[in-house]
């Protein structure tokens, strides 16, 4: 409930400053408003979230997701300069990006590194990775077809919406039609138990890292097909920190268990918002990164019961023993 | 004699805790230099009492007065300053700091702002020394053993003029000597006029250590009495109540067992349990009887899959059948209720019903889910059967009580329709009501053809459910006993404490 309200008066604040905010108009057959915006560049910030929710309920964490978004960007160009195809260049690049997660989900589950440790070896050696295949350079791509990843449009909606709404879609029917997402929380809240009541956890960690991989190749190929050109060094960088965020703000336990793909891309709709809002409100540049970090402390703040019932001490009876809450928030 | 005055006096305490009456009116009073001990069945209230006692819990009505004025205290800490210290079961220290800093963390002696090491180690070597200890004090805790860390900890407790030592059960993790040494200083203690409270379920101890009992029975006091007036017969008929005190037997007619359903060939895991051989047939339930820590626990895992075999197999119906992984054993119908049903049983975060489903799930996996139409056909049907309440099965579980939560973890099991169910202390720390009908359950399941493994550590409980005893003595098996009319509790125990009866077969406890 809380990232709604947020985000409405995120919402609500850009109307004042900018009145034709909500209005969407057709232009040569393309929709065209300040709402289609936020959701299209906001589209690579929600993939990568909802990797990382899945990998955040088992109890994980992957850093490594931004390096994997330059390391795909960079493949697919690299193979269509090359004059490769472009769907075989895609589906090269998403091929390397699940091996890339399924082998963060080897170390965690298999090995039993730490998640922290074990995606900090990806993160970091990752973007080296993707140097290395752009050979340090930018590679520029000129493919109207590879263009269309990221810029393109279908009925009017620009294609990146409709990969967001698709994989969104995929997401929920596999976690929540199917068991995967049960048997995910499981994992999650108590591993052991899992391990016990019959559950394959090591099998169901690893699909949750090669999900979050296979989620940020796909951004990967957003960002660097939006700009027809692949930089090794700086694209997805600290998409990652991002991720986590707006999975946390969407309601998801650090700590793993109960998880909200909803939340996540309210989330990552604030987060993105909050970019617009600062552009449209016109922060001064140098206060950007203050501005943000001041509301998302506030967002966390927020959703945190204990400074809740600390802040706005309702008076209730004492009910015996507080029943356990969780903190559900406890970084900003 | 004259009695002297109580140091502490607590009368009339009540606790309500949702859905649940954990204390009625509950007296205790303890006499400086006694030491006294708090009896009662698992879930009788006992902790609950201390937990009241120490400021844990708020009191609901009922006083509490230390040295003749009343008090009531907010915080452990609170009570701990007015000279209630308490020793919990698992020692609450840090292994990686040294005995010292242990003793004396929080009360570190200052000078100028900083720690005054000498001071310090002199202080903790002092406290020990009242103890008849001498320690290296600046050796970390992890280096000596559990019953020396709980001396350090007693150290701890009465570094603040305590008039009163609360002792949760300081000798669940100890051997004989280790207890012996705990209790010459209890004794030492209790001659500088300390007033100790004793909790254990280790009848002898009790008998051995304490001047005087207060028995408690589902949240209400029976009595308080001398210990060397009550016999343990019956302290333990007070205990248990009229409720149980028929011990039928649950099972009525005797029946021939010639079916072995799973067999256990000198199976056997270093450091855990010595090879041992057992045999369970269709339709049998098979007792488990040993202390805490006798490898009970150890050998339902092995059965299940839950850790490797070091030694020896299983045969499943003739077969051997290699069980590596909680999977495997599933597939051949075990199902394993396990102990400690928070650490590795339920998972709170998810539903009742999700947890009920969550094995029969896993059997299937993620790709083919459960319909949701049978999920809640059999949901339901558990929640009638086993009487959970609330019978809402979208309530979160960790919302549910004790035993609620056993049941719930029952079902999930019970749905799998097993051949053998090892239940693990099903019924600790769950309500006598609640006890009743898993046993109930129990000898209903048997006797429609299911194998069951019983564990329990109330002996009765184990000679009203089983067909047959085997029992435990550090972490061998020692006796097998079929339960005919001459197996008493008492006989079960002697065994347990001698390590097996001339005239009984011995069947899996080799020499080692």
């Amino acid at each position: 409930m809380w990232p709604a309200v947020v985000l409405v008066l995120l919402l609500a604040l850009n109307v004042f400053f900018t009145p034709s905010f909500f209005s969407i108009e057709v232009k040569d057959g393309h929709l065209y408003g300040s709402l289609i915006d936020i959701l299209r560049f906001g589209a690579p910030l929600i993939l990568v979230s909802l990797g990382m929710t899945l990998v955040i309920a088992t109890g994980g964490i992957d850093l490594s997701v931004g390096s994997v978004v330059a390391i795909s960007g960079a493949l697919a160009c690299l193979q269509i300069s090359q004059d490769q195809g472009v769907f075989a260049a895609v589906a090269l690049a998403l091929g390397l990006c699940l091996v890339l997660g399924a082998w963060n989900g080897f170390l965690v589950a298999g090995v039993g590194i730490q998640p922290i440790i074990a995606t900090l070896i990806l993160m970091v050696a990752g973007r080296g990775l993707a140097q290395l295949i752009t050979d340090g350079q930018i590679i520029t791509v000129n493919s109207p077809a590879y263009k269309v990843i990221g810029g393109g449009y279908w009925l009017a909606v620009p294609v990146g919406i409709l990969i967001v709404i698709g994989v969104l879609a995929i997401t929920a029917f596999l976690t929540r039609r199917l068991a995967l997402g049960m048997l995910i929380e499981s994992v999650g809240v108590n591993a052991e138990a899992a391990r016990l009541a019959g559950i394959r956890a090591r099998g169901i960690i690893i699909m949750a890292y090669a999900f979050a991989a296979l989620c940020a190749g796909v951004a990967g190929l957003m960002i660097s097909s939006n700009v027809s050109s692949a930089d090794g060094n700086n694209a997805g960088l600290w998409i990652e920190l991002d991720a986590i965020l707006a999975v946390v703000i969407g309601g998801t336990s650090l700590a793993g268990g109960r998880f909200s793909l909803g939340g996540t891309v309210l989330g990552a709709l604030i987060i993105q918002t909050l970019t617009t809002t600062i552009y449209s409100i016109g922060v001064p540049p140098e206060t950007t990164l203050l501005f943000k970090a001041l509301v998302v402390t506030a967002v966390c703040l927020i959703q945190s019961p204990t400074f809740r019932e600390k802040v706005f001490r309702r008076r209730t009876a004492k009910p015996g023993p507080a029943p356990e809450e969780k903190v559900r928030v406890t970084t900003a | 004699m004259a009695v002297p005055a109580p140091v502490l006096t607590m009368s009339g305490i009540g606790k309500q805790f949702p859905g649940v009456k954990a204390l009625d009116g509950v007296d205790l009073r303890l006499l400086p230099g006694e030491v006294h001990a708090l009896m009662g069945e698992n879930g009788a209230g006992k902790s609950t009492l201390i937990k009241v006692l120490t400021g844990v819990h708020p009191a609901d009505t009922g006083t509490i007065e230390l040295g003749g004025a009343p008090v009531a205290f907010g915080s452990p800490l609170e009570a701990q300053q007015a000279g209630i210290s308490t020793v919990y079961q698992e020692v609450n220290l840090c292994t990686n700091l040294s005995v010292a800093e242990n003793i004396l963390l929080g009360r570190e002696p200052r000078r100028r702002g900083r720690i005054d090491w000498k001071r310090m180690r002199a202080r903790a070597a002092e406290l020990l020394a009242r103890l008849e200890l001498s320690l290296d004090v600046s050796a970390p805790l992890s280096t000596y053993s559990l019953a020396i860390q709980q001396m350090v900890a007693i150290a701890r407790a009465i570094d603040v003029d305590a008039r009163v030592l609360i002792l949760d059960e300081p000798t669940s993790s100890l051997d004989a000597d280790e207890v012996e040494q705990l209790f010459r200083v209890m004794r030492r203690l209790k001659g500088e006029g300390i007033a100790i409270l004793f909790v254990s379920h280790f009848l002898d101890q009790v008998y051995e250590i304490s001047d005087r009992m207060t028995i408690l029975r589902n949240g209400r006091l029976v009595g308080e009495y001398p210990t060397r007036e009550l016999s343990q017969v019956e302290l333990v008929a007070k205990m248990i109540g009229q409720e149980l005190a028929a011990l039928e037997r649950l099972h009525g007619e005797a029946r021939v067992f010639d079916r072995p359903l799973v067999e256990a060939r000198g199976l056997g895991r270093t450091g855990a349990i010595e090879p041992f051989s057992m045999t369970i047939h269709e339709g049998e339930v098979v007792g488990l009887a040993g202390l805490l820590g006798s490898g009970r626990t150890e050998i339902a895992r092995l059965l299940f899959g839950a850790d490797h075999a070091s030694t020896g197999e299983i045969a499943v119906r003739g077969t051997a059948t290699p069980l590596r992984t909680p999977r495997a054993a599933m597939a051949q119908k075990i199902a394993f209720c396990s102990e400690n049903r928070k650490a590795d049983g339920l998972i709170p975060d998810l539903t009742v019903r999700e947890n009920i489903i969550l094995a029969l799930q896993a059997t299937r996996g993620w790709t083919r889910p459960v319909p949701r139409e049978q999920q809640d056909e059999l949901v339901s049907r558990y929640i009638r059967a086993l009487k959970i309440s609330p019978p809402n099965p979208e309530h979160l579980v960790s919302n549910l009580s004790g035993g609620n939560q056993q049941k719930v973890l029952l079902a999930r099991w019970l749905i799998l329709e097993p051949r053998l169910l090892i239940l693990d202390e099903p019924t600790r720390g769950i309500d006598v009501g609640a006890k009743t009908e898993i046993q109930r359950l129990v000898a209903e399941l048997s006797d429609g053809g299911m194998a069951v493994l019983f564990i329990s550590a109330e002996l009765e409980e184990v000679l009203r459910l089983s067909h047959k005893v085997q029992v435990l003595r550090d972490r061998r098996l020692v006796a097998e006993l079929p339960n005919d009319a001459g197996l008493t509790s008492d006989v079960l125990m002697e065994t347990i404490a001698s390590g097996g009866r001339a005239d009984v077969s011995v069947n899996g406890g080799r020499p080692s």
